[in-house]
């Protein structure tokens, strides 16, 4: 077997930064007291629309296609697209107050119809695989540091090959992290996540925290999904690619204890989980149980937690939960 | 003389229930008024108004002379409006600090400052608060405590208090009602809303009476008396007596010895703890929040492992029995009732989204022929509950969750009666009750005790304890720190022995 330790972290990051902007995501949603189960929906439409944001700007300006605007472009498609998605849901739940184990659920069934729609639409009109050209999927998959850091011995591989996304997804934890906890504006989204009502009687706008932190947080998970299909799937629409990524984000989320510096090393953790069964096989274990251990690790964080009962590790007190004022 | 704040004409509807009619109110600064009124009587919605959680339909309200419109809670605080609800609004995982600093958007965040600030009221009123200190980690009165530096904080002239000393000890409400005097002397208006007759008479300037949503008088303190409050909120005279016989033929009914109990992290709960409950007797069971009062009648129900020690049960005319290691249902079939109402009054006991009549088959649902239950049963059982406790509502089939909080209690009270047990229990059976509403189940526990049932009653209001109870057992850390005589005990004995074991002195 040839075991490359390099290689495998190098991996395990590479398919871990989906899940890292999935997971901080749906921290953001979380914190502010809504449980979006609807992240594999979200995943599905982030995917879709980037790549459909990247595909129709690399048709329209053919040869003079600039890397960098088709990489924002996917950006803002995916980014608005979660945005939406999760309008729905915060309109569903915080509004209307509808369930929200129902309402994610249904949403996820609407994102990745969407998202297959969107996908599979592009490919009926190219009529075979669709791919954006060369030049451009460079553009999002190569490293972007110079060559020079790249060169170091074993550090340059495992910190400094990564391409954009990896970077961006560090930064977003960070700052999300200083946000919610370092900040007015953080604080009042945890209070709102703890108890709407004692937020509410501190002249918090319990409205206004939810819809912001629950629409920003699905674009961010949107962006998971994109990430995905410009660089993992190599710019190809597959429909079931990103089945499954946006469950484990979820489940990273509870693994990570609702701190989005945790889901940094948490989402390595998972994608390297994730793809063990392919870098490290275990010739007695076969790989459909090896695909699950990312849940078998959540189950067991849950026990432990639950068994802890640190104060500060549990999940937002009033989570799931809807909040209407004048209710008695 | 302009007031501090004054209410004129507010109406507020909550479907076609009228909470708040066309209620004319003031209160002037330097003085603390007591609102008074019956559960549903409107006391919380007419505040709940004032602190921005409801808007009034109709009406006025002036601060400082002043027409000011408050739609939310921010708007309250801008006109110096502090309400402390009855249900602390803080957040467990935060500190003080950081619950003091909810809500406030003027200058720099900056959580030290905000800090020092707490440090500098709690040093001025003498609270003893740590900043830092997370609210999960303090105590009932702590929190409180914090409740009221958040609204300090805010430069609060007008504070609105709801039921504070419903979860206080003795001890605790007097330091309470120090703080109250003390900001009172520095010119704040407070308005206090509790049900405690005694404790309208000792701390406040004017009593404002609410009668089904209708303000009905206001008077000088000085100038009233518990009786004639009473009847301004009833509507009627009503006997505040409980007649206390003595017991007659008290035999031994359950007799504990050495029971010790640890919860499933090893905490001890119940510390070698030995009483006997007599029949025809109410025995009264004190003790600070979470002294071991749950923990008690939980293992006498044998709902709770016991790690050691017996409990005898002697059933009128039949040879005594041993409970522990008995099953609940077993220990149920022979006699020993428990009606336990926690914080949140549905938690235990009572299914919400269920009418009475399947509430009252929660104690017979095994009794049916095969695997049909028997319905006709508990429907008359829940009739009889309705009729002789006058259980307000729409029909015995509402869901009990909808009921007001002491309809609830008499379903849950008059269940454990219906299945006449030879032990009741009783643990906070008049939890957030009015006065009037309180004087039916204390005159149920009486009639109790006429049948030769021993009663155990578990208490948070003493003078009721002291006028209900035969003796008082009273509990400290889960041991028992004394059983007293409670037609010759005094207040602050019980509290002294609430707060230490022994009380100082040989318990007998």
């Amino acid at each position: 077997m040839n075991f490359n330790l390099a290689g495998l972290i190098k991996a395990a990051v590479l398919n871990g930064t989906p899940l890292l902007f999935g997971t901080s995501g749906e921290i953001l949603t979380e914190k502010s007291g809504n449980l979006n189960l609807g992240v594999e929906g979200l995943m599905f439409m982030g995917g879709a629309f980037g790549l459909a944001g990247a595909f129709w700007y690399d048709r329209a300006a053919g040869a003079g296609a600039s890397g960098l605007v088709a990489v924002l472009i996917a950006l803002l498609c995916s980014f608005l697209a979660g945005c939406a998605g999760s309008l729905i849901f915060s309109f569903l739940t915080i509004s209307l107050r509808a369930n929200q184990n129902v309402t994610g659920l249904a949403l996820t069934i609407f994102g990745t119809g969407i998202g297959q729609f969107v996908g599979e639409q592009m490919r009926l009109k190219v009529g075979g695989n669709i791919s954006i050209s060369n030049a451009l999927k460079g553009s999002f998959a190569n490293p972007v540091l110079p060559k020079a850091l790249q060169d170091i011995p074993f550090l340059g591989q495992v910190l400094f090959s990564y391409n954009g996304f990896v970077y961006l997804g560090i930064a977003m934890a960070i700052v999300m992290s200083v946000f919610l906890n370092r900040t007015r504006k953080g604080l009042y989204l945890k209070a709102v996540g703890e108890s709407p009502s004692t937020a509410d009687a501190a002249g918090i706008n319990v409205t206004r925290y939810k819809y912001l932190a629950t629409v920003i947080g699905g674009g961010i998970s949107a962006i998971g999904g994109m990430v995905y299909t410009m660089t993992i799937a190599g710019t190809v629409w597959n429909h079931t690619a990103l089945s499954g990524e946006g469950w484990v984000a979820v489940a990273l989320v509870i693994f990570c204890l609702w701190k989005p510096l945790n889901a940094l090393w948490g989402s390595v953790l998972f994608g390297g989980l994730m793809i063990m069964y392919l870098r490290v096989p275990i010739s007695f274990i076969p790989s459909q149980i090896y695909k699950v251990v990312p849940y078998i690790v959540t189950a067991i964080v849950l026990v432990i937690v639950s068994l802890r009962q640190r104060k500060e590790d549990q999940p937002p007190q009033s989570l799931g939960l809807p909040y209407f004022r004048e209710e008695r | 003389m302009t007031h501090a704040v004054e209410l004129k004409n507010i109406t507020k509807r909550f479907g076609s229930t009228v909470a708040n009619d066309k209620v004319d109110l003031y209160v002037d600064s330097g003085v603390i008024m007591s609102l008074l009124g019956e559960n549903g009587s409107g006391k919380t919605t007419l505040m709940n108004m004032l602190a921005g959680i409801y808007f009034p339909d109709e009406g006025q309200i002036f601060v400082g002379g002043k027409e000011v419109s408050i739609r939310s809670p921010r708007d309250a605080y801008e006109n110096g409006i502090g309400m402390i609800h009855q249900h602390f609004k803080l957040i467990d995982v935060f500190t003080a600090a950081e619950n003091v600093a909810l809500g406030i958007n003027e200058g720099k965040y900056d959580l030290k400052k905000v800090a020092a600030g707490v440090k500098e009221i709690s040093d001025k009123y003498g609270f003893g608060i740590d900043p830092d200190k997370k609210i999960y980690e303090m105590s009932v009165s702590e929190k409180q405590t914090v409740e009221i530096i958040k609204v300090l904080y805010r430069g609060a002239n007008i504070l609105i208090l709801d039921e504070p000393t419903a979860v206080l000890t003795p001890q605790e409400t007097e330091k309470l009602f120090g703080i109250l005097k003390a900001m009172k002397a520095d010119g704040k208006a407070i308005i206090l809303i509790t049900h405690k007759l005694n404790e309208v008479m000792a701390v406040s300037d004017v009593v404002a009476v609410l009668r089904k949503g209708q303000h009905i008088k206001t008077v000088r303190t000085e100038e009233t008396n518990p009786q004639a409050l009473t009847e301004m909120m009833v509507g009627r005279a009503v006997s505040l007596n409980i007649d206390r016989m003595e017991p007659k033929d008290p035999k031994p009914r359950l007799t504990v010895a050495g029971l010790t109990c640890r919860d499933s992290e090893g905490v001890t709960k119940l510390e070698n703890v030995g009483f006997i409950a007599y029949s025809g007797e109410i025995l009264g069971i004190a003790g600070i929040a979470g002294s071991g009062q749950k923990e008690l009648l939980e293992a006498i129900a044998g709902l709770r492992p016991i790690s050691s020690g017996s409990i005898i049960y002697t059933p009128e005319g039949k040879i005594p029995e041993e409970l522990v290691g008995k099953t609940p249902m077993e220990i149920k079939e022979a006699g020993v009732a428990l009606a336990f109402v926690p914080e949140d009054r549905l938690g235990m006991g009572l299914v919400g989204g269920m009418g009475m009549t399947e509430n009252m088959m929660l104690r017979t649902w095994n009794k049916g022929r095969g695997i049909f239950v028997n319905r006709k049963e508990p429907e008359k059982v829940a009739e009889q509950v309705y009729e002789f406790l006058e259980v307000v509502t729409p029909s015995i089939d509402y869901p009990v969750r909808k009921l007001s909080g002491g309809n609830v209690q008499k379903v849950l009270v008059g269940r454990e009666i219906a299945s006449s047990p030879s032990v009741l229990m009783s643990a906070y059976a008049v939890r957030g009750l009015d006065i009037n509403t309180s004087y039916i189940i204390y005159n149920l526990m009486e009639g109790q005790k006429s049948k030769g049932v021993a009663v155990i009653f578990v208490g948070e209001d003493l003078d009721v304890l002291l006028q209900l109870a035969d003796r008082i057992l009273v509990l400290c850390d889960g041991k028992v720190s004394g059983i007293v005589d409670a037609r010759t005990t005094t207040k602050e004995e019980v509290g002294l022995l609430m707060t230490q074991v022994g009380g100082g002195k040989d318990a007998n």
